[in-house]
């Protein structure tokens, strides 16, 4: 990982900013095009060649009912980044503003609210995912939506204490001393200088997602079968370790493609835009 | 100051579980399915679901099902596990025992090893033996935890024949069996926690070898092993110890993936459990445990930070 001492500034971007963006860019058409480049459909069964090994005709092989893994990853990825984009813009979009207005305006409502919270993070995560799931059925959607509101408070306090800082700047005296509203101090000036930390949140955020969300399904509480979700593709590949490794491993080396993708990105961009950051790895 | 800080972190745990037992109560009763007729079974005339729900307390209104479960957990009394028909408290102790014993020994391992490496990546920062431990570290991070546990048993129980692959060791079959039990769990384990603190511990050594003191060190002409070890580290392992004690909370979601792909009867199996079936009792025990021991660590987390730094002041973070 960089130290932040060598690449500095506007100059060529960064090995990580650069394989990061790729990698991405690749993630993104995949997800696009998966029902085109997706060889069989994924709950295609071919009877006479379960358990098949990777080959030409099957690239990563086929599972227990003969279907083409390769196929059900590339439409996982689907699943796997819905999830994720959904949870992200539910615990930034609502974890943004808690942010700004609590460490804007402070006093009562601010000091309630970070009590909340804080309750909230009392909680060990997984167990407040799990209570929600397990009470109502379990889905795609709704592991999506109990994962962003999860996020919501590391979301909200990040937000808040970025806004303490910029409370104290110059430019807002001076936005006070012009009589600018409230709203115009936050979305015109605190928003441009908070969005570059924000990004970086949010890309950690949807890693997060995605691995919680593929703990979630293969602990069986989350996307159900016959989806082609990675977690689930793990957890039924499980039994076939033995013989097929490829219908387990093959949904997890593209996890780790996604995550690291993700991660790189994040890491790339945090050097770029605010390079005071960096090193603290 | 630091009674009456320890006092309102205290009251804080308790009210932090106060309400995850009306979380999980009110959880439990917006099931469809009901404890009654989980130990009835599908058969049940609507006669014998109604003397059942009536011998559990079932017909009583909400409040006083509540008060009276909850006055039970504060006697000590967890209840009937509905699905098991054995009282939850030794289930409970057992499955925590197991589960102590796993967590105890990946801490360890992390310790150790995060310790290490993170020394090792400061020391030759920004040359191979550097990078080659960032990238053993974040690949325990870029896969979830079941999938390396996967991957462990594909290689040393399926391929090589080595250690078992589920289960725990019992104190009959010897202390040997135990251990090979344990390998594998504690492994998966610590390596989802070891970039975490290994890159700790390389920062703060980092931010440690400028000092001045290293290099007044340096000048006396000590060799550079004896810098490192007995002048350095010990000034960078304040925050890492702030790392595992935080860590050892955030455990508890990493035990419940690992328990379950090594079938390892702990809590987090037992939660798991709980949870397919529907066993209320068993589900609402292990939640409050696990919430309890979740807390306690945090507490533990900062209090152990400020005894080893007592320029930190306690409470500050809540002004």
């Amino acid at each position: 990982m960089p130290d932040g001492f060598s690449r500095r500034g506007r100059g060529r971007p960064s090995a990580s900013l650069i394989a990061g963006a790729a990698i991405v860019g690749v993630l993104l058409a995949t997800v696009a095009l998966a029902h085109v480049l997706a060889p069989y459909p994924f709950d295609q069964f071919h009877i006479h060649d379960r358990f098949s090994p990777p080959s030409l005709k099957y690239l990563a092989g086929t599972d227990e009912y003969g279907r083409d893994v390769f196929s059900r990853v590339l439409i996982g990825s689907q699943l796997s980044m819905t999830l994720g984009l959904v949870s992200t813009i539910i615990c930034m979009g609502l974890g943004v503003p808690i942010g700004l207005l609590c460490g804007s305006v402070r006093g009562l409502a601010d000091e309630l609210v970070m009590r909340l919270l804080d309750l909230l993070m009392a909680f060990p995560p997984i167990l407040l995912v799990l209570l929600i799931l397990v009470v109502t059925p379990p889905g795609l959607l709704k592991t999506s939506v109990a994962i962003g509101i999860l996020f919501i408070a590391p979301v909200a306090r990040l937000a808040r204490s970025l806004t303490l800082d910029l409370m104290n700047a110059g430019f807002t005296e001076a936005a006070r001393a012009r009589g600018e509203y409230l709203w115009y101090l936050l979305l015109c000036e605190f928003l441009p200088n908070m969005w570059p930390t924000l990004l970086v949140e949010a890309s950690l955020r949807l890693v997060f997602a995605v691995l919680m969300g593929a703990v979630l399904s293969f602990l069986s509480f989350g996307v159900q079968p016959p989806a082609s979700d990675w977690g689930l593709m793990i957890s039924g590949g499980r039994a076939f370790v033995d013989n097929a490794p490829w219908i387990a491993l093959a949904p997890g080396i593209a996890m780790a493609i996604t995550v690291i993708g993700i991660s790189l990105l994040g890491d790339g961009l945090r050097d770029r835009l605010h390079p005071q950051f960096s090193g603290k790895g | 100051m630091t009674r009456a800080y320890l006092a309102r972190r205290l009251l804080g745990i308790a009210v932090t579980l106060a309400a995850m037992s009306c979380l999980v109560f009110l959880a439990t009763h917006a099931l469809p399915a009901n404890t009654a007729a989980l130990i009835l079974g599908p058969y049940a005339t609507p006669a014998t679901q109604a003397a059942m729900e009536h011998r559990l307390g079932l017909d009583q209104p909400l409040l006083s099902q509540y008060l009276s479960w909850a006055g039970g957990l504060l006697r000590g009394d967890l209840g009937q596990s509905a699905v098991m028909q054995r009282p939850v408290k030794p289930i409970l102790a057992a499955a925590l025992e197991n589960s102590a014993v796993l967590a105890a020994a990946a801490m360890v391992l992390v310790t150790v090893a995060g310790i290490t490496l993170g020394t090792v990546g400061a020391v030759w920062r920004g040359r191979w033996p550097d990078h080659a431990v960032a990238i053993f570290a974040y690949s325990g991070l870029a896969v979830p935890e079941f999938y390396w546990g996967l991957i462990l048993i594909l290689v040393f129980c399926s391929r090589l024949h080595l250690l078992p692959s589920s289960g725990a060791g019992s104190a009959a079959q010897g202390l040997v069996s135990v251990a090979a039990h344990l390998v594998l769990p504690v492994l998966t384990l610590a390596f989802s926690f070891l970039a975490h603190v290994s890159r700790i511990v390389r920062s703060s050594m980092l931010d440690v070898l400028v000092r001045p003191f290293i290099m007044a060190a340096r000048g006396r002409g000590l060799p550079e092993y004896r810098v490192i070890l007995r002048h350095a580290l010990p000034n960078a392992l304040i925050p890492a110890v702030t790392v595992l004690a935080q860590d050892f909370g955030n455990m508890i979601g990493g035990v419940v993936a690992v328990e379950t792909i090594f079938a390892y009867p702990g809590i987090g199996r037992l939660l798991v459990y709980a949870l397919e079936r529907l066993d209320l009792p068993v589900m609402q025990a292990c939640i409050l445990v696990i919430t309890a021991i979740f807390c306690a660590a945090n507490l533990a987390a900062d209090l152990i930070t400020a005894a080893l730094d007592p320029r930190i002041r306690l409470g500050a973070a809540h002004a």
